[in-house]
């Protein structure tokens, strides 16, 4: 890595993945003048403002105002400064969408955006805070990276890894109650390659974000009852890394994906679409939101509600291998 | 005609009793707008309770006025001046923000009666409310749409470009009233990003504007009379307030933009109330 950081010690059991990112941008930002900050009134909860008090001169809070704070970040990166951009991801990909695409992507600029509260991750605020739609906004706008880290340490890795990606790129990550999957940053991330958190042979399991981590402990539970479940953290969208959707369907035969957005336009039609060019036959369950507008909740019951917790994928596996899987506990009344 | 004093006598009771409601909404839902929800109170109450047409047994009544809460995250100061007037059960808002609840942070048309629009994502709200003032016109309907915006809402560049379109319309059953309380998240707007001159930015688009105080019930009333009055343009009303207004500790402070309390906080919060308003 050209920044020569070291960036494995972070305190994930206290520092959200959104912490981690205002703190790897705050030590990129003493190596590289050519990185500037933007938000929209959001630096606090975002937490870009750490780089943002740490160099204010290179921070522009432009108020509430998204179009003009990707507008902005454009004139930026054309002076030849590195903008990294945050603000909720429904804003940034649905109200500056066509800034986004338009003055960035369409211009090839040198700009990352990581976007926070994706998802149900804000599950209490409701439909205009929630956003199940950027993965698939970002994935189709050419020259863009589109990246969901499972965690904090995945969050350091994608961010420190942008830096060195030419051109635009979209991390989204969720608001800061995510849990910690890796132990350490140090497991060879590299963007466009998959992930194998859990070897298996029966059905793979391929999440993005906070599911990665449900997809493990499912994987490790249905190893107790001799089903082999192999999980892959897909944590680039795009480009997708077929090599690892084709030996999923090779191996197993048997795909379910799980991803905090709309079954529609994510993960899951990136995978969905790859397996049918690859011309072979292939079960396919997606998790995720069934095309509708999320309810309001505590996260936690989101996930378990839609089924993208342990449980659910417990369910999305043995229903595929018709088996009957037993549940850790019984979630329904909870809701 | 001005608001008498028994009038506004029976507004600040009302007042009183919707910022109680708003901070033990607060303790239910485990965290809310406090500050946006405690600044907006009195221009909500003296629309709702006194110079709305406005039927809660009929929520669809097609000649109702019309409130766009475009700051749609003050819907936890909202929601409770529409269960006292019995949208639905108040009981409800215990289940504020719950799995499952009908009432999330920013309040949704489908779920709870008596809300106009959907908002929550700033600068959605004036547009809807020009295009529904257009729409009373259309149909030769008297009802009137007001429309509720923050002040670091107008950073937004769809409030202006609304502003302009309502002022181009020629939109005078339109009135927007500004929550000035001089605050966004991440600090005073005039830090931020600088409004002023906020009444002639309003005033150059078009716009028949005014200042008041936005906590004094006699001048909120003579503004909205104004309003009653301008014809040939929309009138904005420019509201100073205070963030997180009632509540001592959370005055002016904008840790409170968001926040939550405890019961102990809960107990301050309504000695706070009650002492503003001379019951303590
Ligand atoms: C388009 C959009 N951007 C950002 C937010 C996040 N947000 C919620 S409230 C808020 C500050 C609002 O400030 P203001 O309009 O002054 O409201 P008030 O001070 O009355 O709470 C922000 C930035 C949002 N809801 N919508």
């Amino acid at each position: 890595m050209s920044t020569g950081l070291t960036y494995h010690t972070y305190d994930t059991d206290h520092m959200t993945p959104a912490e981690i990112y205002g703190h790897v941008l705050a030590e990129l930002g003493e190596e590289r003048e050519d990185i500037v900050g933007l938000t929209a009134d959001l630096a606090k909860s975002t937490k870009i403002g750490k780089f943002g008090n740490k160099f204010p001169e290179r921070f522009f809070n432009v108020g509430i105002a998204e179009q003009n704070l990707f507008g902005m970040a454009a004139g930026l990166a054309l002076a030849g400064f590195t903008p990294f951009v945050s603000t909720f991801a429904v804003f940034a990909s649905l109200r500056a969408g066509e800034q986004v695409r338009t003055d960035i992507c369409y211009m090839k600029l040198n700009c990352k955006i990581i976007a926070t509260h994706s998802g149900i991750s804000f599950g209490q605020a409701g439909s205009t805070h929630h956003c199940n739609e950027d993965l698939g906004v970002m994935r189709t706008f050419p020259n863009m990276t589109v990246i969901a880290p499972a965690d904090g340490y995945e969050t350091a890795n994608a961010v420190i890894a942008s830096l060195d990606r030419p051109g635009p790129v979209y991390i989204r990550i969720g608001r800061g109650f995510e849990q910690t999957v890796y132990e350490s940053a140090d497991y060879g991330f590299e963007i466009g390659k998959a992930v194998t958190m859990h070897e298996g042979s029966d059905i793979t399991v391929m999440a993005i974000g906070p599911c990665v981590l449900h997809a493990l402990e499912a994987a490790k539970r249905l190893k107790e009852q001799d089903i082999s479940v192999r999980v892959l953290n897909m944590h680039t969208i795009k480009p997708i890394d077929k090599e690892a959707v084709f030996a999923a369907v090779n191996d197993t035969r048997k795909i379910i994906t799980v991803e905090p957005h709309n079954i529609y336009g994510g993960l899951g039609t990136a995978v969905a679409e790859t397996i049918t060019e690859g011309g072979k036959s292939c079960a396919l369950k997606r998790l995720g939101l069934q095309d509708e507008f999320a309810i309001v909740g505590y996260t936690d019951d989101l996930y378990s509600y839609y089924k993208l917790d342990d449980n659910g994928i417990m369910e999305a596996v043995s229903d595929m291998l018709g088996l009957e899987v037993e549940e850790d506990e019984d979630w329904e009344d909870e809701i | 005609m001005p608001l008498t004093e028994q009038e506004i006598a029976f507004l600040k009771e009302k007042a009183w009793l919707i910022r109680r409601n708003t901070v033990k909404t607060m303790l239910w839902a485990g965290g809310g707008h406090a500050g946006g929800g405690l600044s907006q109170t009195d221009i909500l109450v003296a629309l709702y309770y006194h110079y709305l047409k406005i039927d809660p047994k009929n929520p669809d009544w097609e000649d109702r006025d019309r409130v766009i809460l475009s700051k749609g995250h003050g819907g936890i100061g909202f929601a409770p001046i529409l269960g006292d007037l019995g949208y639905f059960d108040e009981e409800m808002l215990k289940e504020f923000n719950h799995t499952g609840s009908p009432f999330g942070m920013h309040l949704d048309m489908r779920q709870v009666p008596g809300v106009d629009a959907s908002t929550g994502s700033l600068g959605h709200g004036l547009p809807i409310a020009v295009g529904m003032a257009l729409g009373a016109r259309l149909k030769k309907k008297s009802w009137r749409v007001y429309c509720i915006i923050g002040d670091g809402e107008c950073h937004e560049g769809s409030i202006w470009e609304a502003a302009m379109s309502a002022a181009h319309y020629k939109v005078d059953n339109l009135t927007a009233f500004i929550d000035r309380n001089k605050h966004c998240i991440d600090g005073p707007t005039e830090n931020i990003m600088s409004l002023e001159p906020l009444k002639e930015k309003w005033i150059s688009f078009g716009w028949h504007a005014l200042e008041i105080d936005g906590h004094d019930f006699a001048e909120i009333g003579n503004a909205i009379e104004e309003a009653l009055q301008t014809s040939g343009r929309p009138t904005v009303i420019i509201a100073h307030t205070i963030k997180g207004k009632g509540v001592d500790y959370m005055e002016d402070d904008p840790a409170w933009h968001y926040g939550g309390i405890d019961s102990d906080g809960l107990e301050k919060a309504l000695e706070s109330i009650d002492r503003m308003y001379g019951k303590a």
